[in-house]
């Protein structure tokens, strides 16, 4: 009975949390905020309504300024903001603090980011040098997250935004995909760190959560465009090579929303499985972007090719995303080796363990 | 509607339990299955067998006991099914009773139906098949001429069935008919369901081999089959709302994913002790695709659980299921070169034969992928 209470309590958190984000994200991720952040801009009235309503800071547990919801139902904000096509770093943001209570650290204010590489050291008087690339919405971040080598081996490490060099690129949706250097950096650390893999897997589970928040609402428009759009005198969905297509793309989209559920329970649990875990999720969500957003762009037409057209907000951060945290075969590997190392007769027990 | 939602599958810490007997249970029953039965999977038939999962009290594990059920969880008989097919157990006799004949009889038939029969599928003892496609009578199933027309306190019954999979092992077959004549304004009207005793006279079951040579299917002719009043199942008339009910049960399970899945347990074996990253990647693909049905496949199981009708999800993860088994055998010849002939090469390409073999029956039956693509098209409000 008192487990069956805290359930429900853990569902409405998750759900009212979902439902804040929509609603905020809906009003106010205009087209001329998307514009404006699009041309380097930092969309601070936006980014301080989210903060505003708590999400960055919804997956940090009470007494790192969370509010105790559950950490799948704070991940689960993710295919919300994947259902926006969100241009800023809530997901890394949320990483960044989950990794950093996690070890100890203190949570700064404000976006945050995790490193998806880096050569980075520390001596033994806790200063950093090296550099950090593939760090998301880095020239924004309060403080950037990497993984060290210390004295007595790896170290987490949040390096100060004033003490970084910032070299600015771009993922494949033109969001900002930096390269940071730092030399000499006195930095908090943390020598329990979670290994190098663990933390690529969770910032691979919050990609695969916003492709599969971003599948559904390109399931959602894509069907609702060939319900619409009319070509021999009637809806191009009332033809069968069409409606084929979209039964798969809305097959894709709730493949993914499946293994995007899989990687949030298990960064939540944070146990030996989280690796065999997020990588089916990765790669199953990185294949399902791919496939779905050729899909889309077909039955869009020449319409879903243009900047004027939302599709390209979705299409184009499912490209970006499924790269991020490793691509598919990365993690197929990955995964790959440890189902063959299972052997025969453990294989099975390895696919139910996941 | 125009997404689907597939919500996580409730945990289920009995279902848990339930594997560890049923691994236990199945390391010792199938210690000297050889690879290629293991590979046949759900086409695997040894009524025995059936008898002692019946005995085991895992046959219709979620139905009432007064029916010889056991009132427990979808979940865990989700558990129970993956666990025998991964394992390739020869669950071929009981398996169409047990997923679809006796829910729609728990769902449809009158107390003394049910009494009557439940229990005997529950101990393994009776075989049901599917009565539904016919000659000119495929996709659109709704097109069936075989009739029953009303006589006395009964029906007679007239008519071919084909394709009807274990005919020959059955005891009872569902019979999808016309009970009225089609009104091709109301195609679906007029259909009725009935349980038909097959030893009864004027039936003729006729074997048909598939491309193998193997006897699975069936033609099962009917000549002025008199049917006692109380085979009729359900109401008359609702023969098509009752079947389409069926097909969240015939299409969900892990069955629809895991036809392959002996294949990939000795690709693994040959792959040993250890692989290219290639070899690797490849493999991890395919895992993933498991993983991921899996998890929709409990989460429908958690749908029926709490009494939804998910026969669109059901739908899909039978799409999604079919493609995977079927790239199983693409991947695995790719992965592994023919060399000279060793014991375990044989086996390897004698499991890989099966299953390239019938793998394009996986898209065909229990509805055609672009049967079920269209079914799904209709969700998204396209037809
Ligand atoms: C191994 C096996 C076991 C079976 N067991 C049973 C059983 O036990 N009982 C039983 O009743 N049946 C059984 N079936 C039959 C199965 O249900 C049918 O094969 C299936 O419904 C398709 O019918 P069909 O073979 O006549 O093909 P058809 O319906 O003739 O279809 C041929 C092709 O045309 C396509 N097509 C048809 N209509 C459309 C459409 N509207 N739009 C687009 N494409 C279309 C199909 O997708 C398919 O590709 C079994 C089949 C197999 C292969």
């Amino acid at each position: 009975m008192m487990e069956a209470h805290t359930d429900l309590q853990a569902d409405d958190a998750g759900a009212m949390l979902r439902e804040t984000a929509d609603r905020l994200l809906a009003d106010r991720l205009t087209p001329q905020a998307r514009a404006r952040s699009a041309a380097g801009e930092w969309p601070d009235e936006l980014w301080a309504a989210l903060d505003e309503v708590g999400l960055p800071a919804a997956i940090l547990p009470e007494e790192a300024g969370g509010f105790g919801v559950p950490v799948a139902d704070a991940l689960s904000l993710l295919t919300v903001a994947g259902s926006h096509a969100l241009q800023l770093p809530l997901a890394d943001t949320m990483l960044a603090g989950l990794v950093l209570a996690r070890a100890g650290i203190e949570v700064p204010a404000g976006p945050l980011a995790v490193a998806q590489g880096c050569e980075a050291r520390l001596d033994p008087a806790g200063r950093a040098t090296g550099h950090a690339w593939g760090v998301p919405w880095g020239r924004h971040a309060r403080a950037v997250v990497v993984l060290a080598d210390g004295p007595g081996g790896p170290v987490l490490v949040a390096l100060p935004q004033a003490a970084l060099t910032v070299e600015p690129g771009a993922d494949i949706a033109g969001d900002p995909s930096d390269t940071v250097r730092f030399e000499a950096v006195a930095a908090p650390s943390a020598p329990a760190p979670p290994s190098a893999a663990c933390l690529r897997a969770a910032g691979a589970a919050t990609r695969a959560l916003m492709i599969a928040g971003a599948l559904g609402a390109v399931s959602t428009m894509t069907a609702g465009y060939a319900r619409e759009r009319r070509q021999f005198g009637r809806a191009i969905g009332q033809f069968q090579a069409v409606q084929q297509n979209l039964a798969v793309l809305a097959g894709q989209a709730a493949s993914a929303a499946a293994a995007a559920g899989l990687a949030a329970e298990a960064v939540a649990a944070w146990g030996p499985g989280l690796l065999p875990a997020v990588a089916a999720a990765k790669v199953r969500t990185g294949e399902a972007a791919g496939q779905a957003a050729a899909i889309a762009h077909q039955v869009h037409g020449a319409i879903g090719f243009t900047q004027e057209h939302r599709l390209h907000h979705y299409t184009r951060r499912l490209w970006a995303w499924r790269d991020a945290f490793g691509r598919e075969a990365e993690w197929a590997q990955v995964l790959g080796r440890h189902l063959i190392a299972a052997g025969p007769d453990g294989l099975w027990p390895a696919i139910t363990a996941a | 509607m125009s997404q689907f939602t597939f919500p996580s599958p409730p945990p289920s810490p009995e279902a848990e339990v339930l594997r560890t007997e049923i691994r236990a249970f199945l390391a010792t029953e199938l210690k000297d299955r050889a690879p290629i039965d293991r590979a046949q999977s759900w086409n695997g038939l040894d009524p025995a067998f059936s008898r002692r999962l019946g005995e085991q009290g895992w046959l219709g594990l979620t139905w009432p006991k007064a029916y010889g059920g056991q009132e427990r969880s979808a979940l865990e008989r989700y558990v129970l099914l993956e666990e025998l097919l991964a394992a390739g157990a020869p669950v071929g006799a009981h398996w169409i009773a047990e997923r679809q004949s006796g829910p729609s009889l728990l769902r449809f038939g009158t107390e003394a139906q049910k009494a009557a029969i439940l229990p005997r599928i529950a101990a393994g003892e009776c075989f049901f098949c599917i009565g539904m496609s016919e000659p000119d009578s495929g996709s659109d199933l709704a097109s069936v001429r075989t009739k029953a027309v009303r006589e006395g306190d009964g029906w007679r019954v007239n008519g071919t069935k084909l394709w009807t999979t274990n005919a020959t092992h059955c005891h009872y077959m569902i019979l999808f008919c016309r009970t009225a004549p089609l009104d091709r304004e109301h195609r679906h009207a007029g259909t009725s369901q009935f349980v038909v005793d097959l030893s009864l006279p004027g039936i003729t079951i006729r074997p048909i081999r598939n491309l193998v040579g193997e006897h699975h299917f069936n033609e099962v002719v009917f000549e002025d089959v008199l049917l006692p009043e109380d085979a009729l199942l359900g109401r008359e008339g609702e023969g098509w709302a009752q079947v389409t009910g069926e097909l969240a049960y015939e299409r969900s399970g892990p069955e629809r994913f895991l036809s392959s899945f002996w294949l990939l347990v000795e690709l693994v074996r040959a792959l040993q002790p250890v692989a290219d990253a290639r070899t690797e990647i490849a493999l991890g693909r395919l895992g993933a695709q498991l993983i991921t049905l899996r998890r929709m496949s409990r989460s429908v199981a958690g749908l029926l659980q709490a009494g939804a009708d998910p026969a669109l999800e059901a739908a899909m993860v039978k799409d999604l299921g079919a493609l995977v088994e079927q790239e199983i055998p693409e991947i695995a010849r790719d992965l592994v070169a023919e060399g000279p002939p060793t014991p375990q090469s044989r086996t390897f390409a004698e499991v890989l034969a099966y299953t390239t073999l019938h793998a394009p029956s996986f898209s065909l039956r229990g509805g055609t992928r672009e049967i079920l693509r269209g079914i799904i098209a209709r969700g998204l409000g396209l037809r």
